[in-house]
């Protein structure tokens, strides 16, 4: 199955990634052929299996109380943030 | 000399006073100096730090502590974070993170006294089997510096194959760790998932990520899942079992083992390839083995469904990369749209953007059922094909490659022919199973692996099993001229 050019710009503003004009055809042919690819599955016999999550069986999620068990380290963590304010991570204004 | 020894050799002349761990760390900085600037196997070198850790390790040595590991340097897949030092998974949008914790792996490692050189160069966010995708340059297999060493986790693997430190870690998804281990003829250990915690490592597929190591030997490899191995409060998917002593299980008798070769794996094998394996047949049963065919029907689908699975979560994964706070951020960012995609866009390099991207269009809505939902029941078959099996049989064998290292540039192009080299790797992730790959010949002067796959939480067998094969071989002792 091949993709276009519109799937793959759409697929690209989903993930929000900007494509340039240049990658554009090499992602449209190199996403169909992988689809392409996966396709076969289309042909294998499912009915009545459990779609499988996890690769291992009878996990689940634990818990535990809801305590509080860490510390501040809120200047650490930050370090890494392209721009911060009093705490606050500074992005584009978001609101009109 | 010192980089031929084994890790239990060196911990025995660090115990008596032969050599401290700063001469031996010192050795391994000097061999990095010299012979890394071919390879390009390491990403950040830790040279300050690990002298103070090993002078720290050599203090501890003299208070009378002991610990196979204490004193032993090693080098980490720059996929785990490491406090203080930078953590980039290989990637631009990553070029600038500097940890802020240690991964669960970095961490035990440390408290089991090993000591960090370094980091190394991988496919960018884990993606990739011959680690030509890394925002660092294509890492040199040092068999033959034309070629790959394989990946992900392509650093470690030419890292531990040059001696450049006695094991590494590295992280496995869909071979990771045993297609370069095989490559590179060194010993790769795959654990059984939920076996070693994955907190602070950075998350590619959260449902198939798993940590192991590289080293020279399974009798290395045992020492170092030791120290790995355990139950994690801060992963929710680690699994809370007991880790067996694995040093003294590697050399039970193998009587009555029986190893399923796996039928659709030697169907379309080249010769020479099957040959080697077969040759390991006959070892394994002088040992006392016994060998059966068995089928799993479903395995030839591994690839395609890995395909839908990884991508998938990965896609799921990656979305917290947005520019926000950490990571790549364009500069002048129009609105916050703009700058998610520019970051984004400029961060990630064309083979983690075309899995993203396969991940949101089999996640989309009208997609979800057909592709997703699809591949996870076809992953149910898969797994059953490996429990059926493993009713019959205590352990499976065949090749971990189909060929040996091919050339840099080859078949970057393709992402499909890419994807096929992991064709007998992916099973197991598949399954959550555990598997290594250790040396079993040489094709065109190339290394070659074998691959034995077990039930979940046999990593005790598979390292027993290893291990007599390499007290019959000396595959794993060939080192790559001018690293020996």
């Amino acid at each position: 199955m091949s993709l276009t050019r519109q799937d793959v710009e759409k697929i690209a503003h989903l993930a929000r990634l900007a494509i340039t004009e240049q990658e554009m055809p090499v992602y449209v042919t190199s996403l169909s052929s992988i689809v392409n690819f996966v396709d076969e599955l289309s042909r294998v016999q499912t009915d009545n299996v459990e779609p499988m999550a996890h690769p291992l069986d009878g996990q689940h999620q634990r818990l535990r109380a809801d305590v509080v068990s860490e510390s501040d380290h809120h200047e650490k963590y930050q370090a890494n943030a392209p721009a911060v304010q009093a705490g606050l991570y500074v992005v584009p204004r978001v609101i009109e | 000399m010192l980089h031929t020894l084994s890790i239990g050799e060196l911990g025995k002349s660090l115990k008596s006073g032969q050599i401290s761990s700063v001469e031996l760390t010192r050795h391994f900085l000097s061999r990095i100096e010299r012979l890394n600037p071919a390879l390009n196997a390491l990403t950040t070198l830790t040279a300050e730090q690990a002298l103070a850790q090993a002078a720290a390790a050599d203090a501890r040595i003299a208070a009378g502590v002991q610990g196979p590991l204490l004193g032993i340097p090693l080098i980490h897949k720059d996929i785990f974070c490491t406090d203080g030092v930078r953590t980039s998974c290989g990637s631009r949008m990553l070029d600038n993170f500097i940890a802020p914790y240690d991964a669960t792996v970095v961490a035990r490692l440390k408290a089991a006294g090993a000591v960090m050189l370094g980091k190394a160069n991988m496919d960018e966010f884990a993606m990739g089997s011959s680690n030509e995708t890394s925002f660092y340059g294509p890492v040199r297999n040092p068999w033959d510096t034309a070629k790959v060493p394989g990946g992900s986790s392509g650093g470690s693997a030419a890292a531990t194959a040059a001696r450049l430190a006695p094991f590494a870690t590295g992280t496995d998804t869909g071979g990771s760790i045993r297609q370069p281990a095989a490559l590179t003829g060194v010993t790769g250990l795959k654990p059984t998932y939920g076996r070693v915690s994955r907190y602070g490592m950075i998350a590619f597929a959260s449902s198939l990520d798993q940590a192991g190591v590289f080293a020279r030997s399974a009798a290395d490899a045992a020492l170092v899942l030791q120290a790995m191995a355990g139950f994690d409060p801060k992963d929710s998917t680690s699994v809370d079992t007991p880790v067996p002593d694995y040093p003294a299980a590697l050399d039970g008798a193998l009587d009555g083992l029986k190893i399923g070769l796996l039928r659709e794996f030697f169907e379309g094998l080249e010769a020479r390839n099957s040959a080697l394996i077969h040759d390991a047949l006959k070892i394994y049963r002088s040992l006392g083995a016994t060998t059966v065919e068995v089928s799993l029907p479903h395995l030839p689908l591994s690839v395609p469904t890995y395909y839908v699975v990884a991508p998938a979560e990965c896609s799921s994964n990656l979305s917290r990369f947005d520019g926000v706070r950490f990571g790549h951020r364009c500069e002048n960012p129009a609105d916050l749209m703009d700058l998610y995609k520019r970051s984004r866009g400029e961060g990630f390099g064309a083979e983690v953007k075309r899995r993203i991207m396969t991940g949101t269009y089999v996640l989309s809505a009208g997609y979800f059922d057909a592709y997703y939902l699809k591949a996870q029941k076809v992953r149910r078959l898969i797994t059953d094909d490996f429990r059926a099996a493993f009713a019959r049989v205590d352990l499976l064998i065949g090749p971990t490659t189909p060929t040996p290292a091919f050339a840099i540039g080859a078949k970057i192009d393709d992402p499909v022919t890419m994807y096929l080299n992991d064709i007998y790797t992916i099973g197991a992730n598949l399954a959550g199973l555990p598997g290594v790959s250790l040396p079993c010949g040489f094709v065109e002067g190339l290394p070659m692996g074998l691959q034995l796959i077990g039930p979940h939480f046999s990593e005790a067998k598979l390292l027993n099993a290893a291990h007599r094969f390499q007290e019959s071989t000396d595959w794993h002792r060939r080192a790559p001229r001018g690293y020996d």
